[in-house]
């Protein structure tokens, strides 16, 4: 009962709504309406237990005393500071949430990932090797890109119609033989969980 | 330069990240976790107004849509998970997603995926004589059936299938480079993104 | 160790210092760029230039965190001064808890910055509720993307702040995808082709996307079948967005992305360079181990 239940959940609702698609009856429309409500609903406790799993592990890792553990305590009172002011104070633009939001977490989160440049440069100068022809090709093509994507391109003439072109066919060639591939194994994965021979989802010891 | 606090506090903040360049250090992670708990906690009250407020509440006391109820049980048994005895029942709300996802998903994929893009590279038109277009379709359905032939493992990349198998490597290496081209432009963009921040919002240098 | 081992073991700060200044030096110039005019940036443009004024809105849905907002945020911006400038209806969503936060962000600034502009001109001036209303965050992407396509205002029974979609003006007689002329999703991941799967396919929605480069490259078999109508990619495609906006309507505003292109430019330069440079040292130095051993 408790490793059939969820598989039986499973193959009745994806079968059910496979057929569904094909059937535009009024009783199936309903069923499909309600489901999708159903789905949004039952979506939004995955977020709330996405927050209790992070308060958890800051908690066990102030308890144990783990490396850096006082961090974790910055973590925790900021968690709780920001979404009681967000609650309580609603989450309009002029309020302290959104501006914390707009200038804490938002520069903070932008300024992490903006320091991939300087990595990608790096890896520029030490990586990229033309060891081989395909990888020749691979920084040519690249060269091409870069330089066809900028305004600078008006004085390499040609450039930008040449970087369209490899995109717009070659690139797309290439992309949607790799696209296929994905989408016959998005078919045959979910295919594979509807009939309960994919287990993953449920987690260990299934 | 500006005189309003919250911008000192942004421009702080990201040189406080930026610091991580010369090397690992205290402000840095201090930064770091302060933006785990900042994320999480606009995370909980977006959740609340948008989610509980919003689609779960205004439902039922504005719209008597009592059965709204019925869900919201459902996804309760998730917490059943912190408890031993119970847990099997968090698998519910699980299988319940999961199920009605694929389901849902598998004719449109198919659809989208496989039926939408064979179409296209199939018709070969003659695009009312237009050289330029019938040469692109062509080199088009080579590169996908080659693309194709070069994942497909089950039969041995030898003879004519090792030579399709090698025209299909050319045409990923050419993806691939356009992918690596882009992926400089997105890298840098982001950097411009947070100077022109830091050189026109906070310090008022540029225009 | 000669010039060219050096080189080789050049210390990353060096890089990173190098790069630094290849963006920051270009800031402090004004270069005046001719934008080009890309057929996925026009295919947009057009689109909502086609949507007659003051008739059903477009929906745009900010599909992206603070990590890609560099890239994306200009072209919400740039759409949005579009919308306003020529009496186009939006609704705004998002998909991402911190897309909605962005959304409401990005959507009052131009707003107000769009109002102080066309009170200076003697223009109408931009009302929340009519001409533009930000809807909830709600979960479940998917069945969002479906939930549309049966009942709008089922799926968003209020908007942002709590006022129901039922009283908006902007939304009357809006009921589900057939109301609505074309679906932007500015995404830094594969969210647009999960609009192509659930709005385009079942529903014929029309499906635009504004991407970060990082992902444009994908997007292009879409294009061609025509299950995107057009697309940005990355700041490129928005300051071409930008540059159309203002030749057309020249509406007020820091044009973010074109004032972008000039450090993009030497950015981009300087990474060929590294990247032939990088090439050079090595194959010598490789030569040099070989004639030495």
């Amino acid at each position: 009962m408790k490793r059939k239940l969820p598989l039986l959940i499973v193959m009745i609702l994806g079968i059910g709504m496979t057929i569904q698609y094909f059937v535009p009856h009024p009783l199936s429309m309903n069923i499909y309406r309600i489901i999708l409500d159903w789905m949004i609903i039952i979506g939004a406790f995955y977020l709330v237990l996405g927050i209790g799993g992070v308060l958890i592990i800051n908690y066990h890792k102030i308890k144990r005393r783990k490396e850096n553990w006082w961090l974790s305590i910055i973590t925790i009172v900021s968690l709780f500071f920001v979404a009681f002011i967000g609650i309580f104070n609603g989450v309009r633009s002029e309020t302290l949430f959104m501006k914390i939001f707009s200038n804490v977490q938002l520069p903070m989160q932008a300024a992490i990932f903006s320091l991939l440049a300087f990595y990608i440069t790096s890896a520029a100068f030490r990586s990229f090797r033309a060891k081989t022809a395909e990888s020749t090709v691979l920084l040519i093509v690249a060269t091409i890109i870069m330089i066809g994507n900028i305004p600078l391109s008006k004085y390499v003439p040609g450039s930008s119609v040449f970087a369209e072109w490899i995109l717009s066919v070659l690139n797309l060639a290439g992309q949607r033989g790799i696209l296929l591939g994905v989408g016959l194994g998005m078919a045959a994965t979910s295919i594979k969980i509807i009939l309960g021979i994919e287990r993953s989802y449920l987690g260990g010891g299934q | 330069m500006s005189t309003n606090i919250w911008v000192w506090i942004a421009a702080i903040l990201t040189l406080a990240i930026y610091s991580f360049l010369y090397k690992d250090n205290i402000i840095y992670k201090i930064a770091e976790y302060l933006l785990v708990g900042v994320s999480i906690g606009y995370t909980t009250a977006i959740t609340w107004h948008n989610v509980i407020i919003a689609k779960m509440v205004v439902p039922v006391v504005d719209y008597h849509r009592y059965y709204m109820i019925i869900p919201a049980v459902i996804g309760c048994l998730m917490f059943t998970r912190f408890f031993k005895k119970v847990s099997w029942l968090s698998k519910i709300p699980i299988s319940f997603v999961i199920g009605a996802g694929a389901g849902l998903g598998l004719p449109l994929a198919f659809q989208t995926y496989i039926i939408e893009h064979s179409k296209d590279t199939i018709a070969i038109p003659w695009h009312g004589g237009n050289t330029m277009l019938l040469v692109d379709a062509i080199l088009i359905f080579i590169g996908v059936v080659a693309t194709l032939v070069y994942f497909f493992f089950s039969v041995k990349h030898k003879g004519v299938v090792g030579k399709i198998a090698n025209i299909g490597i050319w045409y990923i290496m050419i993806s691939f480079g356009a992918t690596f081209g882009f992926t400089v432009m997105a890298r840098m963009s982001l950097f411009i993104d947070r100077m022109q921040f830091l050189l026109h919002d906070w310090l008022g240098l540029i225009h | 160790m000669n010039f060219w081992e050096k080189l080789s073991n050049l210390g990353k700060k060096w890089i990173y210092l190098m790069i630094a200044i290849c963006v920051i030096v270009p800031l402090f110039f004004k270069f005046e760029f001719k934008m080009g005019k890309s057929p996925s940036t026009m295919g947009l443009y057009n689109k909502i230039e086609s949507i007659a004024p003051d008739s059903f809105p477009f929906l745009m849905s900010y599909d992206y965190d603070p990590s890609t907002q560099g890239e994306l945020s200009p072209m919400a911006i740039a759409i949005l001064r579009h919308a306003f400038a020529s009496h186009k209806r939006v609704m705004l969503m998002s998909l991402l808890p911190q897309g909605i936060g962005l959304a409401e962000g990005v959507t009052s600034r131009v707003a107000k910055e769009f109002n102080e502009y066309a009170i200076k001109e003697g223009k109408d001036t931009v009302v929340y509720g009519t001409d533009y209303v930000v809807l909830p965050f709600t979960p479940g992407a998917s069945a969002v993307m479906l939930s549309i396509g049966e009942s709008l205002k089922n799926t968003f029974v209020t908007d942002y702040y709590g006022n129901l979609t039922d009283t908006l003006e902007c939304m009357k007689n809006v009921y589900n995808y057939n109301q609505i002329p074309v679906t932007i999703s500015l995404a830094g991941s594969s969210v647009p082709k999960s609009w192509i799967i659930y709005a385009y396919t079942r529903y014929n929605e029309k499906i635009a996307c504004g991407v970060t480069a990082v992902s444009a490259a994908d997007f292009y078999p879409y294009l061609r079948t025509g299950q995107f109508v057009g697309m940005l990619t990355g700041l490129r495609g928005a300051a071409e967005y930008e540059n159309l906006v203002r030749e057309n309507y020249n509406v007020e505003g820091r044009d973010i992305a074109i004032i972008g292109m000039s450090p993009q430019s030497f950015a981009h330069l300087f990474i060929i360079f590294m990247i032939i440079l990088g090439n050079i040292s090595y194959f010598i130095v490789k030569k040099q181990k070989a004639r030495s051993l």
